[in-house]
């Protein structure tokens, strides 16, 4: 099968606007007779299904927490970019394009990538006038901070809660559209599966969280905005709910996994403290505008307190390797400088798992106050998880699983090979490469979500030419049986393990083998305990309670299924790609100063996975062809 | 740590509920409290009981999902955070904390601490918002707005919406919420168009889902894990009076 990506024809900076011109359109009185199913509400799934209810279509909006505010867009700190050029040093479309293209180490789809930074200014207008109280300057015009990956200081915030405000204006838009009966929302309702009728997406089976009913609901098209797979790692930023299920239903019933071995890890996390740990912790990027990353010189120093070690027998080696972006070195590569300083022995904090992110000269040269008006929060938190105050002594951080580039795939319309399925945000693949800039994660959910999606599944919609299913439709009844049997199997479960234990257990797998390094001879063995270990927890879990109620136990057994087979795609998806690229580094592959190598005549690809029932997963490839851009060197020195 | 769980056992909605007492001989000082009831229902689990359900989820103070009452004081006996934020090391040896879900006529017991707080939702339904429909937007920098004001509208925006304000107030009223969300969008140019409507549609969906009235004890500040100032309160009577007597006057 050919991937077709649907690339519009033209120049880069023309592509979406002609797009945009041919797109067909459906009249706004009959948009009411259509339904929009819309999984999961954070930034791209709550601005998708205000935008769609906005325009109206009828909306359904679903997600698995409490309230349609909480999903973990809100947890991100650190801002959001665009190329507004108010600080008037050289930024453009063409440079936001470009940074968060070789950001992503020339993995991502360029026209994709282009569209996101010209949707950016729209993104920052649309909020403000939603009242997200972003920072301001003294003169009443919005301020903008510097991230990892750039020269320019592209990045809008509000203090160290970007994501909460963000989400808010999303939730609050969509909050309006429920208000006045043109979108319908399901709280604490988990999707099982995907309903596919002749190829096409026609439904979603969902559990009731409450009350543990599985019903089928049927629209004209589906949105998965369902966020990233990073808990496959157990520990990771992510909340404790998130999960692949959503997104792995859909790939087993058709839908491409696209890039699954694209995994961030992100630089300044709070290390892990001991065993009975359930997150880790980020501290956002911007601190590295203020804060200088830092390890001792000499191995035998890492047991001192770090303020007796002089300057001289301090190693910034941030500073020292990438001198033109220093402490502002992007993710990937921030990450595997700090493993590689604790992999020489000179690590510290418990178990030398550890780097300094030290405060002090900002103190000097800013003042306390100028500090705690740009970080307070932040310090406040890592004072409450390691009761030790950083503006006194500096903050030891680690990296830890963030984000996941990889989703599944899409074309140009974010729609999954599947028609009728679309997929947006975190969920999706398409824009971040190997690797994900800061502050461009809330870009690309709220870009979807805003301005891509209401146009793209109008034009999906206006093409349809059969009605909607019933839920009685008998591939909806089967659906919903099947889940229900599923449910019931666990339920039943009564061996002699934890859920918990046996996710702690893929999750150590995972980030040994599978984390910041990999190589060939630990992946093939990864790939060979995963099946052994999934067998052992379908047989040996223990679970109790009911399956018509409230049960985290089954919620979390049926999630971490799901993410033992998808620990397996992540690991075929990484041994498959011979190169190192981004957030993929395969040891086997590096330049002689340690830096990841890309082997761009054989990996320019995405590679987009087909599931096989009881089979081997089968690897498409969309070539990666670049039409005004060059795949140069990533070189941040 | 030697420390004692005293939790609010309750089947469902409707059920008779109780509290059970359970020990904890070994408890590590650096988990987290919710760590700590991980562990709980690990143990319960593999002793064929039913685990304690609780609502949690980021589990760094900021998604506003967990929500119980430890030792008397919604999220605990720190200052300024949420449950998930609690540690183990902010209690004694040989404590026993109890463990209960947020109480209130609007927020009903689905299971254990597990409470239904969709009727916060339904308040911002009813007003808590712009009516800006997307691509409607102007510039963003064509309004300006004060560094001052636009610091205060975010210290009202922090607000998590995790009802810890109704948990604490003797009349289980929401008002610090309700506020929070007036006053963020009362002190922007972007809010002024609706404001009127907004305070009084907010205020009187509060009512109608059986919040209790503001009598001004501030306890709502006081546990507000995000620190929302009671002054929110006044700028809310203040935007709601305006608005009653305008209506009155049309």
């Amino acid at each position: 099968m050919k991937l077709d990506a649907k690339t519009p024809l033209g120049p880069l900076p023309q592509k979406w606007g002609r797009h945009c011109a041919g797109i067909r359109l459906v009249n706004p009185a009959n948009r009411r007779k259509y339904e929009v199913l819309v999984v999961g509400t954070g930034l791209a799934g709550a601005s998708a299904a205000a935008s769609l209810a906005e325009m109206g279509y009828g909306v359904k909006a679903f997600c698995y927490q409490d309230s349609a505010r909480r999903a973990h867009s809100i947890a991100a700190q650190g801002g959001i970019n665009a190329a507004k050029n108010y600080p008037n040093d050289g930024d453009s479309v063409w440079r936001l394009f470009h940074d968060t293209l070789k950001g992503g180490d020339f993995r991502a789809r360029e026209a994709n990538v282009y569209r996101l930074a010209q949707l950016s200014n729209a993104i920052i207008d649309q909020s403000v006038a939603q009242g997200v109280p972003f920072a301001r300057e003294y003169g009443g015009g919005l301020a903008n901070r510097s991230f990892g990956g750039a020269q320019v200081s592209r990045t809008f915030y509000a203090r160290g809660q970007t994501g909460q405000q963000l989400l808010l204006g999303a939730y609050q838009a969509l909050a309006r559209q429920v208000g006045l009966g043109a979108a319908k929302l399901f709280t604490r309702t988990e999707m099982l599966d995907l309903v596919v009728v002749d190829g096409r997406a026609r439904g979603v089976v969902v559990r009731d969280m409450v009350t543990g009913e599985i019903t089928a609901h049927t629209g004209d098209a589906v949105v998965l905005a369902t966020g990233g797979y990073g808990n496959v790692y157990d520990l990771s930023t992510n909340a404790r709910g998130c999960n692949a299920s959503a997104i792995w239903r859909a790939h087993r019933k058709g839908a491409f996994f696209a890039n699954p071995c694209y995994t961030q890890i992100h630089p300044t996390c709070i290390p892990v403290s001991g065993e009975g740990q359930s997150k880790l912790t980020l501290m956002s990027e911007s601190l590295r505008n203020d804060g200088r990353v830092w390890v001792p010189k000499r191995v035998e120093d890492c047991g001192k307190s770090p303020a007796t070690i002089p300057e001289d027998d301090r190693d910034y080696f941030l500073e020292r390797k990438y001198p033109s972006y220093g402490n502002l070195a992007p993710r990937d590569i921030s990450s595997r400088a700090a493993k590689e300083v604790c992999d020489q022995g000179r690590g510290v904090g418990p178990g030398g798992r550890g780097v300094y992110l030290d405060f002090a000269d900002a103190i000097e040269r800013l003042g306390h106050k100028e500090v705690e008006g740009r970080y307070g929060n932040l310090f406040d938190i890592y004072h409450e998880i390691t009761s030790e105050d950083a503006y006194l002594a500096p903050m030891r951080i680690y990296p830890a699983v963030h984000y996941t580039m990889g989703g599944l795939w899409v074309d140009y319309n974010l729609m999954s090979n599947l028609p009728g399925l679309f997929v947006a945000g975190e969920a999706n693949f398409s824009d971040h490469g190997a690797n994900r800039l800061g502050a461009s994660a809330l870009m690309q959910g709220l870009a979807d979500g805003y301005f891509i999606l209401p146009l793209t599944v109008g034009d999906y919609i206006a093409g349809l030419t059969s009605p909607r299913l019933g839920i009685d439709h008998a591939e909806c009844k089967k659906s919903v049986d099947e889940a229900v049997h599923r449910v019931r199997g666990w339920i039943e479960a009564k061996g002699k393990r934890t859920v918990a234990s046996f996710h702690r257990e893929l999750g150590k797998k995972m980030w040994e083998y599978c984390g910041m390094a990999r190589e060939r001879g630990g992946l093939k063995k990864l790939a060979g305990e995963i099946p052994v270990l999934h067998e052992e927890f379908r047989k040996n879990t223990c679970l109790t309670g009911h399956a018509n109620g409230i049960n985290a136990m089954l919620e979390q057994a049926m999630r971490v299924d799901d993410f033992f087979e998808l620990a397996q795609l992540i690991c075929a998806d990484a041994l498959d790609r011979d190169e190192s690229c981004g957030g993929h580094f395969r040891v086997e592959h590096q330049t002689p100063d340690g830096e990841a190598k890309r082997d761009d005549a054989r990996f320019a690809h995405v590679s987009a996975w087909e599931h096989r029932a009881g089979g081997a997963p089968v690897l498409h490839k969309e070539p990666l062809v670049y039409e005004e851009t060059v795949m140069s060197g990533r070189n941040y020195k | 740590m030697n420390i004692k769980l005293r939790v609010w056992r309750q089947e469902k909605p409707n059920a008779k509920g109780r509290f059970v007492v359970y020990d904890f001989p070994d408890a590590d000082p650096n988990m987290s409290f919710l760590e700590m009831m991980d562990a709980l229902n690990n143990r319960l689990v593999l002793q064929g009981e039913e685990p304690v359900a609780f609502d949690h989820d980021c589990r760094e103070g900021i998604c506003g999902a967990c929500s119980a009452v430890i030792g008397g004081k919604p999220h605990g006996p720190g200052k300024r955070i949420t449950t998930c934020q609690a540690y183990v090391r902010a209690f004694r040896e040989g404590d026993v904390i109890t463990v209960e879900p947020f109480r209130a006529r609007a927020f009903p017991v689905l299971k254990d601490l597990v409470v239904d707080r969709s009727a916060l939702d339904r308040i911002v339904q009813a007003g808590g918002f712009v009516s800006v429909s997307t691509g409607s937007a102007p510039e963003a920098n064509a309004i300006p707005v004060a560094k001052e004001v636009s610091d205060k509208a975010f210290d009202a925006a922090a607000c998590i919406g995790c009802g810890a304000c109704v948990a604490t107030c003797k009349n289980a009223s929401a008002t610090l919420f309700v506020a929070a969300k007036i006053s963020h969008l009362g002190w922007l140019p972007q809010g002024q168009a609706e404001r009127s409507r907004r305070a009084l549609n907010m205020v009187e969906q509060m009512g109608k889902e059986g919040f209790g009235s503001c009598s001004n004890t501030l306890a709502c500040e006081a546990v507000c894990p995000k620190g929302i100032s009671a002054t929110n309160i006044a700028r809310m009577n203040r935007d709601f009076a305006f608005a009653l007597v305008s209506r009155a006057g049309q």
